[in-house]
């Protein structure tokens, strides 16, 4: 036997292992809280579009009896007149986010290469420009922008809104890229300029890869930003022909007698590509954060 | 995640990253400076055709001090002025703080805290129009709503109509908003957490630090430019966010809840009267103007740091 000479687990005073017990006990009802505050609303739209008719009263059944997946049925068939198109606004949905996506990921990339690994002088001075799109509040900005999309000739026309995403995407993703562009030592673009490179092979071959991570986080971001607009595309699209599924959810919530089971059943639909690439790049994702966290 | 390191605080292991360049770096040759031109192009047109021009068309629609006039002597915008301020304070500070303790408990190495986060985050990835529906619906059935329900079973109250009261309105839309807004909050307070190192944490423990001693005298002041940086770029975009107001409580009762953003809205559809609802935007610039100016100045003399 060998004498204790630390006290071990059983030896220390009472006080602490009550202490222990408190902060666990104090985490599982902290998790549990957190648990229920997460996923009530997300609960709720599940408890609507299941519903036969649509109702929103809360009857304490977990998993209601009368469970019906016909709104979902509805939907793949195209037998209500409310939703026949909602394929459409779909394709319409995904089009524009796409392009966002894309689109927010090349600019904020080369503008982020330029500042960040260029030796710009004052290069700051053109962050800080970026920066100037956020000093409207972008809800007020929409009302002469919807004068200028007129000017341009795009009002109604789905890049309209695609070009005021990408607005107010960029100068977040820029920050985000630049931050991460710090990590990657310069002197592998000085050793590679030793070699040869052009900066073109600079960005293509040693930025583009390294910051792939960053770069998807960023995309993914865009993508959320799309999909949570509402306004900008109902303010620049108006036909019918370029509504997209935020537009149609709206128009529901304007209509008191609207079926809320399917008004639900779109939400749910539309709530999933950006859930499942969020997960798909979660590790990604965390790290894009830390660096959107730090920088803006 | 040592993403983090610019903006921490500390000097030594994890703030240094590669040695600082003098601003003006003199070997940028002709062919450098052309690409370099040439890669901000695409981002200087958008600039120009897109936040240029329609901020100079706002500023221009909005110029006539005669629209100040009729804002302020309409008793809906000052209300929304208001509710505004409120809404933004109250949003703001209360995701921040929240974000701030509950990235302490995800920093617990357990298996089940770890698996609680990624369902913790699913409100950020759920688009905002579905979210704020869903919320809508829930507190607007009367009696047998969620929240109503569950108040009478648990504590035997009989639950108000959320949305007839402009406090309880406008509570409602608060409560959507850090909803949605605290998971994107609480992951970068814990990717800050994550970076400020341990041995600090180890050598509190060996002085006898209490818990609330590790919290305010390391966690704090390292997590101190991290969390301001956060919360004005969290004020920036909750000023411009009409979602929660316009989706949640619609602005009920009878423009009780409205926010100037929303309202801002009112006067361009409804009123037909879009200089109006310019001017109603930009009453919120002597707010918002220093919020961008001190986080230009954050981000800047955050990478000095480095």
């Amino acid at each position: 036997m060998i004498p204790a000479l630390f006290p071990t687990r059983q030896q220390r005073p009472a006080r602490y292992r009550i202490r222990r017990i408190a902060i666990e006990a104090g985490s599982v009802v902290l998790g549990a809280t957190i648990l229920i505050w997460s996923l009530i609303p997300v609960y709720n739209m599940f408890l609507i579009a299941v519903d036969p008719t649509g109702h929103n009263e809360f009857t304490w059944e977990i998993w209601p009896s009368q469970a019906t997946l016909h709104a979902f049925i509805a939907l793949w068939t195209g037998d209500v007149e409310d939703v026949r198109d909602v394929w459409p606004q779909f394709g319409n949905s995904i089009y524009i986010g796409v392009f966002v996506m894309g689109f927010t990921v090349l600019i904020s990339s080369l503008v982020s290469f330029a500042i960040g690994r260029m030796h710009l002088a004052r290069s700051w001075m053109l962050t800080n420009t970026a920066l100037l799109t956020y000093i409207l509040p972008s809800s007020t900005l929409i009302i002469p922008f919807q004068r200028v999309m007129h000017a341009y000739g795009l009002l109604d026309n789905p890049w309209a809104a695609i070009a005021a995403e990408v607005t107010f995407a960029t100068p977040y993703a820029i920050l985000v890229l630049l931050h991460t562009a710090k990590l990657i030592p310069i002197e592998l673009d000085d050793a590679a300029r030793i070699d040869g490179a052009s900066v073109v092979q600079l960005y293509l071959r040693i930025y583009v890869p390294l910051m792939a991570p960053a770069l998807a986080a960023v995309g993914a971001y865009a993508l959320l930003f799309a999909w949570n607009d509402y306004f900008y595309q109902y303010m620049l699209l108006m036909s019918e022909r370029n509504t997209t599924v935020a537009m149609a959810l709206e128009q529901f919530f304007d209509d008191d007698d609207a079926p809320w089971n399917y008004m639900m059943a779109i939400a749910i639909l539309y709530s999933l590509p950006p859930i499942a690439i969020f997960y798909a790049l979660r590790r990604y994702m965390a790290a894009g954060l830390t660096a959107g966290g730090t920088s803006g | 995640m040592n993403g983090i390191s610019g903006v921490l605080a500390v000097k030594g292991p994890v703030a240094a990253g590669r040695p600082r360049m003098p601003a003006w770096r003199g070997h940028l040759h002709g062919s450098d400076l052309t690409w370099s031109i040439l890669f901000i192009v695409p981002y200087a047109a958008l600039f120009a055709a897109f936040v240029i021009y329609p901020i100079g068309y706002a500023l221009w629609m909005g110029s006539d001090p005669a629209l100040y006039a009729e804002l302020l002597s309409d008793p809906r915008y000052l209300r929304a002025a208001v509710n505004t301020v409120l809404f933004v304070g109250l949003a703001v500070n209360l995701q921040m703080i929240l974000a701030l303790l509950l990235s302490g408990f995800f920093m617990r190495r357990r298996r089940w805290i770890r698996a609680l986060l990624v369902i913790y985050i699913l409100p950020w990835t759920l688009p905002a129009v579905p979210a704020y529906l869903s919320f809508h619906w829930m507190f607007v059935a009367y009696p047998q709503g969620l929240p109503n329900n569950l108040l009478e079973r648990l504590f035997g109250i009989e639950g108000p109509f959320w949305f007839d009261q402009r406090w309880l309105a406008l509570a409602c839309d608060i409560a959507a908003n850090v909803w949605k807004w605290m998971p994107l909050w609480t992951l970068a307070l814990l990717g800050g957490r994550m970076s400020i190192p341990q041995d600090l944490y180890d050598a509190a423990d060996v002085d006898g630090a209490s818990l609330y001693q590790r919290f305010a005298y390391i966690t704090v002041p390292l997590l101190a430019n991290l969390y301001l940086i956060s919360t004005l770029v969290s004020t920036i975009w909750t000023f411009g966010d009409y979602a929660p107001v316009l989706f949640v409580s619609g602005g009920s009762p009878a423009f009780g809840s409205e926010v100037v953003s929303t309202l801002g809205f009112h006067y361009a559809l409804d009123y037909a009267n879009p200089p109006l609802a310019v001017a109603a935007g930009l009453s919120v610039l002597p707010l918002l103007i220093p919020a961008v100016i001190l986080l230009m100045h954050r981000l800047k003399s955050t990478e000095v740091q480095l």
